[in-house]
């Protein structure tokens, strides 16, 4: 799941401390799988009581089908630590979501599953709410966001994850080749640990 | 991080305690002491595994349950939702290959996975605990630096019993004076997320301090350290006491004879030194303090339970104003009017929040010799199969049941409505549980998150009540 440039049209939704709840709704979490999350993302909220969509919805207009790039409010992903959130948007084709602000264990997430969270300061993201469908072009190298008429603006992100990112590393492979460090730390702490044995 | 001469929090002696390794220009390697798994958020953990052939590195420090698709009906009935049997049967599978120690639906050490670490011993002082839940810093009521983690992370710490991980901040948050009768630790937090918002604590360790959290049981602690997450933390804690000691001494899995007491002396030495610096700070004063609720859908939209439902218009924010909006239209309730006295449907009384003997002993001592409002459904979850088994013999179950009250078998049931306990659409529920989010309880129900003392007082009135005002 490498990310190096994403460009493509924005959808946006917008509102303030989107729960990962509303993300993935908590009966969709029975599966012992990863399949079919896509079809339940945002679920209560794409679609009515019957099972028809709600036509105002963002995601269920027609220009969302072809969208990368969700736009959302502060705070995203807030709530219940769910991984099937992130697998849930990037079934759904979203492979950057742009808001001030992530929930710690969301943001984690989604840069374990090739979903990049992008922090953009407030001016520029009250602007990108406004304009839902502008074209974004999202450059992870250097980090910057494109906007329309050649601005661009600066996005944090740890160099380790960006690496991960740009270059596809295993992440637990590289945990993993740190076994001799492993090693030397239980044998260190043998007395202090408790096990269940 | 802080070397040894600096004054440090507890949350920096933790983390230098698991630093296993620090290569540059990447996060730290930082050990696990305990890891406990559910059956929701790690069968897509063990297929990577699989996958890998990888093996679980220290299942001496891992322990599984079953909680969240399990149902709350008697274990002698069969589970009717056969995507959920097939979780739980996956569970059992996992375990099995894995050389993982399950207590599974039949055990009695089975319950909500925050639960039974603590009932257990399992959870102590100075520990990293780790599990693929966000209500992990539960455990932090100990000392503990707990955190919730994702899937692939569980199958990260299956592998290797470690984490990366980047030094959180630490922010403390305390509490002086002293609760007022009717008022709960269920208030103190609620009040805190109020306070700061839902997305006030990111990036940052809870440690929550003060003479009223000082004075606060385990079982309270645990409630206040449950919530972090809801104040955008991802780990909060209490620096041990002798409450602490006392509570874990005996317990199964505490250490024994002289371990214990070398264990003690390692844990004497975790609380926060003086001098030491936090890079936030929240002063709270109990004696100010009344029952709480909330409005809204989300725990920060809270309010005490003498006031009123708050006004967009007063807002100044348009997203803040749109959101308040979109939430109240969701519950359905009038801006400007009292909460007390609202018309509620189901009572739920249960969650890795408020599902512990104290918190059945205290809506017991409300329902004995009064009655379920008739139009109100009260359920009560105990948290484990050890919890009931106490409120049993305390003969809770009796006056749950005389007074028009479900008395149910173990699990996390109504808080997240999985295994079939849930609202139907347009209900109204006072929940001692954590989250109020749209359709949590179950798809277009609504939400008002209080202590067990209020949810019981409700149950009484059939509306949100104030449990100091009880007849
Ligand atoms: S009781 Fe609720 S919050 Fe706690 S672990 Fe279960 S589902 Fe999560």
């Amino acid at each position: 799941m490498k990310i190096d440039i994403i460009e493509s049209k924005t959808v946006v939704i917008p509102v303030e401390n989107i729960d990962t709840d509303q993300i993935i709704p908590a009966r969709y979490l029975k599966t012992t799988s990863m399949e079919g999350l896509g079809d339940g993302l945002f679920y209560d909220w794409r679609y009515n009581p019957d099972g028809s969509p709600k036509a105002d919805f963002p995601l269920n207009q027609p220009a969302a089908k072809e969208a990368h790039i969700l736009v959302v409010g502060d705070n995203f992903g807030c709530g219940s630590s769910r991984e099937h959130a992130p697998w849930a948007l990037t079934q759904f084709g979203i492979r950057a979501v742009i808001s001030t602000s992530f929930a710690d264990i969301f943001r984690g997430n989604s840069l374990k599953n090739g979903l990049l969270p992008v922090i953009v300061p407030a001016d520029v993201h009250a602007e990108l709410l406004k304009w839902p469908g502008i074209v974004l072009k999202i450059d992870l190298a250097s980090q910057k966001v494109f906007l329309p008429g050649g601005r661009s603006v600066e996005f944090p992100i740890d160099a380790f994850s960006k690496n991960c990112l740009l270059n596809g590393v295993d992440e637990l492979g590289y945990m993993l080749n740190q076994e001799a460090a492993i090693a030397a730390y239980e044998a260190k702490r043998q007395d202090s640990v408790n096990t269940l044995a | 991080m802080s070397g040894n001469a600096k004054a440090r929090t507890i949350v920096d002696k933790i983390w230098d305690n698991h630093v296993v390794a620090q290569q540059a220009g990447a996060p730290a390697l930082i050990f696990i002491d305990l890891h406990l798994c559910h059956e929701v958020t790690s069968p897509q953990a063990f297929s990577m595994l699989r996958e890998r052939g990888l093996k679980v590195r220290r299942p001496d420090l891992t322990i599984a349950t079953m909680d969240h698709s399990t149902p709350t009906t008697s274990r002698d009935l069969p589970i009717v939702d056969t995507i959920a049997a097939a979780q739980i049967a996956q569970m059992e599978t996992n375990c099995k290959e894995f050389g993982l120690r399950l207590y599974n639906r039949m055990s009695d050490h089975q319950g909500i996975v925050h639960v039974i670490g603590p009932e257990q011993g399992l959870t102590q002082p100075g520990m990293t605990i780790v599990c693929g839940d966000s209500h992990t810093a539960t455990h932090g009521a100990f000392g503990a630096l707990a955190f919730g983690i994702g899937t692939s992370q569980v199958g990260h710490v299956l592998a290797s019993q470690c984490l990366l991980q980047t030094p959180s901040q630490a922010y403390e948050i305390r509490v002086d004076g002293q609760l007022k009768p009717g008022v709960t630790a269920k208030d103190i937090i609620l009040a805190v997320i109020a306070k700061i918002g839902i997305g006030g604590g990111t990036g940052c360790v809870f440690e929550y301090t003060g003479s009223a959290i000082r004075s606060l049981s385990m079982e309270e602690r645990m409630t206040i350290c449950n919530m972090s997450i809801e104040g955008g933390a991802r780990a909060g804690l209490v620096a041990p006491d002798d409450t602490t000691y006392q509570y874990l001494a005996g317990r199964e899995f505490a250490p024994k004879g002289k371990a214990w007491d070398d264990a003690v002396a390692r844990w004497k030495q975790l609380p926060t030194d003086p001098g030491a610096t936090y890079a936030k700070q929240l002063v709270l004063d109990a004696n100010t303090l009344e029952p709480m609720v909330t409005f809204g859908t989300n725990p920060g939209m809270g309010m005490s339970i003498s006031g009123s439902i708050p006004t967009p218009a007063a807002t100044t924010d348009p997203i803040e104003r749109s959101d308040l909006e979109k939430a109240l239209k969701y519950m359905a309730l009038e801006p400007g009017k009292p909460l007390a006295g609202h018309p509620i449907d189901v009572v739920f009384i249960g969650s890795c929040t408020n599902s512990r003997i104290s918190d059945l002993l205290a809506a017991a001592a409300v329902m004995k010799g009064r009655k379920v409002n008739p139009k109100v459904r009260m359920l009560v979850v105990p948290g484990s199969q050890q919890v009931r088994k106490q409120a049993i013999a305390e003969g809770l179950d009796e006056i749950f049941r005389a007074s028009g009250a479900e008395f149910r078998e173990a699990g996390c049931s109504m808080c997240l409505a999985m295994n079939g306990d849930q609202l139907e659409p347009g209900q109204y529920s006072v929940s001692t549980s954590n989250r109020n989010f749209e359709g949590r309880q179950g798809k277009g129900g609504r939400t008002f998150l209080a202590s067990p003392l209020t949810a019981a007082a409700s149950a009484i009135a059939g509306a949100v009540a104030d449990p100091r005002k009880l007849a």
